[in-house]
């Protein structure tokens, strides 16, 4: 699960060109949007596109992302839950 | 100085004439269809392309040298200037809109002929020119969903500086695999025909074609008089807040229009129409209701016309011009199709079934788009 | 009305011009996205939006960073942007199609698609410099200064601007070019620049 979401910083850093951010400087509980990230709804659907094409998951209505795209943890949570 | 519109040609899965378009809408004739076809996206899709039996009725189809885009300018231009008599080529400026122009000529698997040079909307454009015979080199708008209020625009403010005496307006964009599959990784296209405003709405429709408008100081030039309308002001904004969401106050659509009024000299009260952008995405339709609500526009009839044509992006403008002039010569509104139940928060006086009103005077067509710009135009019928 | 080149800005594969002063030599050669960063970095802009433009974006921002330090407030209303274009959006466009080559790997991005669009640049100035006013890209061979010229000089007349930031921004296959004019109607003091704005306007010299 830990490796699951230092993978998942990694790949949402590269994914959203987070210039100036580490992996370690976010917190896995920390909320991704509305907060320091300063991430928007074209991050919000590029993120869509990050769990379709790293772990195959797909989310047909954006809203599904809302809840999903909290933080590291739900992200991750959703990731195990969807698992095949 | 008085700047008319005397001509026009709306090329579109409607039809290739303004008539056959105008009574294929007032017929609530629809252009979108589900499209199966993996040219334009791996999966089914709802959208608005023209059928082969139109393609090939276009009047350069004929001809290999010119791409599809531009065959569709070659029609629409050519049966526009077929309604005019005394234009001097010497004094008249192409002014072309479009968001991707040959953009498929950029695709990996592209086997046509025809040079990718003509990628550059600039060359395009030139090669359109040059069909024509015009001297001046044209003018090309891109300006996203907004290009074609753009180029009325720019045409309108040329003419009236003294450089030319009229122009030859024409906005088209096609719809291709390089515009599907962007509209749906933004989650932006409806799964079954657009429904602008309504609560039920769940995205766009795209749909290509395009629309050409002869913009002149000469009233003269337009060879039906019945056909003729003012342009008489205009206005362009930016929302200023995000390049692909639109503003959740309206405050760049207040401000065109707002300014598009106050050159006009006239009231929202003298409006007897609005034609509205109405892509039927969520955040487009209530963003568009919040500013006409503000500025008390709520309740002046009002209809989008995007479930007839779908969104033709840099065509949009100028297809949707022609069709608001069309009503207003009529004295006849036409419904916004597949309106049911009032889908903002602030309530607009959506056009539902054919509605003859009795003065059109003066109406307003709206326009905003990605990278947060709007446009407003208002026509003055004569 | 009379009008003034308040300031001027020129980013090029070679160097960085504010007003006529070099800003950065590229002195290694580097490619846009090193050469822009490097940028970013001498003028400590703290805008982390930048990293999310697309090429042809990043240009422009910096051109109308260097255009606009000395501006300190302007009614957003008043100010439009004319920016003329060739290549429109085609190092996003070409990437997009990358994007949807493969059938069977077809992932196109949305933070890719939104800048797939050459008036995308205009609409990353103005939210950056909060300009709410017109905003017009033309696509065209190179500056043609006459048109331009006239365009704008119309737009201060008919809708009372106050500035207008005008010139050319073109990015294709890591050659380009940002070449940018702050033009105005106020008199105001300590302008880096104070040219007459004519339709040689980009023959300036310093």
């Amino acid at each position: 699960m830990e490796e699951l979401k230092d993978n998942l910083k990694a790949a949402i850093i590269e994914a959203l060109n987070l210039e100036d951010v580490n992996a370690a400087d976010i917190d896995n509980d920390e909320p991704l949007f509305g907060g320091g990230l300063g991430l928007d709804s074209i991050d919000a659907l590029e993120l869509i596109v990050l769990l379709e094409k790293n772990y195959g998951l797909k989310i047909e209505n954006p809203e599904e992302g809302r809840e999903i795209f909290q933080s590291i943890n739900t992200i991750a949570a959703f990731i195990e839950r969807n698992k095949k | 100085m008085e700047i008319y519109s005397v001509a026009d040609n709306i090329t579109s899965p409607l039809g290739l004439d303004t008539a056959s378009n105008h009574a294929a809408c007032r017929k609530g004739v629809s252009g979108i269809d589900k499209i199966h076809s993996s040219v334009y996206y791996p999966e089914p899709f709802y959208g608005a392309v023209l059928k082969q039996d139109l393609k090939k009725a276009l009047s350069g189809s004929s001809e290999s040298s010119y791409t599809f885009l531009e065959q569709l300018f070659i029609h629409s231009i050519s049966d526009a200037l077929s309604h005019t008599s005394g234009l001097n080529k010497q004094r008249t400026l192409l002014v072309l809109s479009s968001t991707k122009g040959n953009i498929d000529l950029l695709a990996k698997d592209y086997k046509g002929t025809i040079s990718k040079k003509r990628i550059e909307m600039e060359v395009m454009a030139n090669a359109i020119a040059a069909h024509f015979d015009l001297l001046h080199p044209p003018v090309v708008v891109s300006n996203a969903c907004i290009s074609g209020l753009s180029a009325v625009l720019t045409a309108k403010r040329l003419i009236e500086v003294g450089l030319y005496d009229h122009a030859i307006v024409t906005g088209g964009d096609i719809l291709s695999e390089f515009v599907v599959s962007g509209f749906q990784c933004l989650k932006a296209i409806s799964d079954e025909p657009c429904r602008p405003y309504d609560a039920d709405r769940k995205g766009v429709s795209l749909g290509e074609g395009c629309g050409t408008m002869i913009i002149t100081r000469n009233k003269s030039l337009a060879k039906n008089p019945r056909e003729l309308v003012r342009v008489l002001s205009g206005s362009q904004s930016n929302d200023a807040n995000h390049i692909s969401g639109p503003s959740r106050t309206g405050e760049g659509l207040k401000l065109v229009v707002k300014r598009a009024l106050q050159h006009a000299g006239i009231s929202v009260e003298d409006l007897a129409y609005i034609n509205a952008h109405g892509t039927a995405t969520m955040f487009n339709d209530e963003m568009e209701a919040i500013a006409f609500d503000a500025i008390g526009l709520g309740s002046t009839p009002l209809n989008s016309l995007k479930g007839y044509f779908g969104h033709t992006l840099g065509a949009a403008g100028v297809i949707e011009s022609i069709i608001t002039i069309k009503q207003m010569k009529a004295g006849e509104l036409i419904p916004s199709i597949r309106f049911q139940n009032m889908g903002t928060t602030k309530p607009l006086n959506i056009v539902r079934s054919i509605k003859t009103i009795s003065a059109c005077e003066y109406a307003l067509k709206t326009t905003s788009g990605f990278g947060g710009c709007n446009a407003a135009v208002v026509y003055k019928n004569v | 009305m009379k009008l003034h080149i308040q300031a001027h800005s020129r980013i090029t594969p070679i160097s960085a011009y504010a007003h006529g002063e070099l800003v950065l030599n590229n002195k290694e050669n580097l490619t846009f996205n090193l050469f822009g960063k490097e940028l970013y970095r001498y003028l400590t802009v703290q805008y982390p939006k930048f990293f999310k433009m697309d090429e042809l974006c990043q240009l422009a921002f910096l051109g109308t960073e260097l255009l606009t330090s000395h501006i300190d407030h302007w009614d957003g209303e008043k100010v439009a942007i004319v920016l003329g274009n060739k290549s429109s959006s085609l190092s996003s466009d070409k990437r997009h199609y990358d994007s949807i080559a493969d059938k069977n790997n077809y992932f196109p991005s949305p933070a890719v698609f939104v800048y797939t669009l050459p008036n995308i640049m205009l609409g990353e100035l103005c939210i950056r410099h909060k300009i709410t006013g017109e905003n017009t890209c033309f696509l065209m061979e190179k500056l043609d200064a006459e048109f331009m010229h006239t365009y704008v000089k119309h737009l201060f007349e008919v809708e009372l601007y106050q500035y207008c930031i005008t010139g050319f921004v073109d990015y294709s296959d890591n050659d380009y070019v940002a070449e940018l004019y702050l033009v105005s109607s106020q008199n105001d003091t300590d302008t880096p620049l104070s040219q007459n704005f004519d339709k040689n306007f980009n023959q300036i010299i310093f």
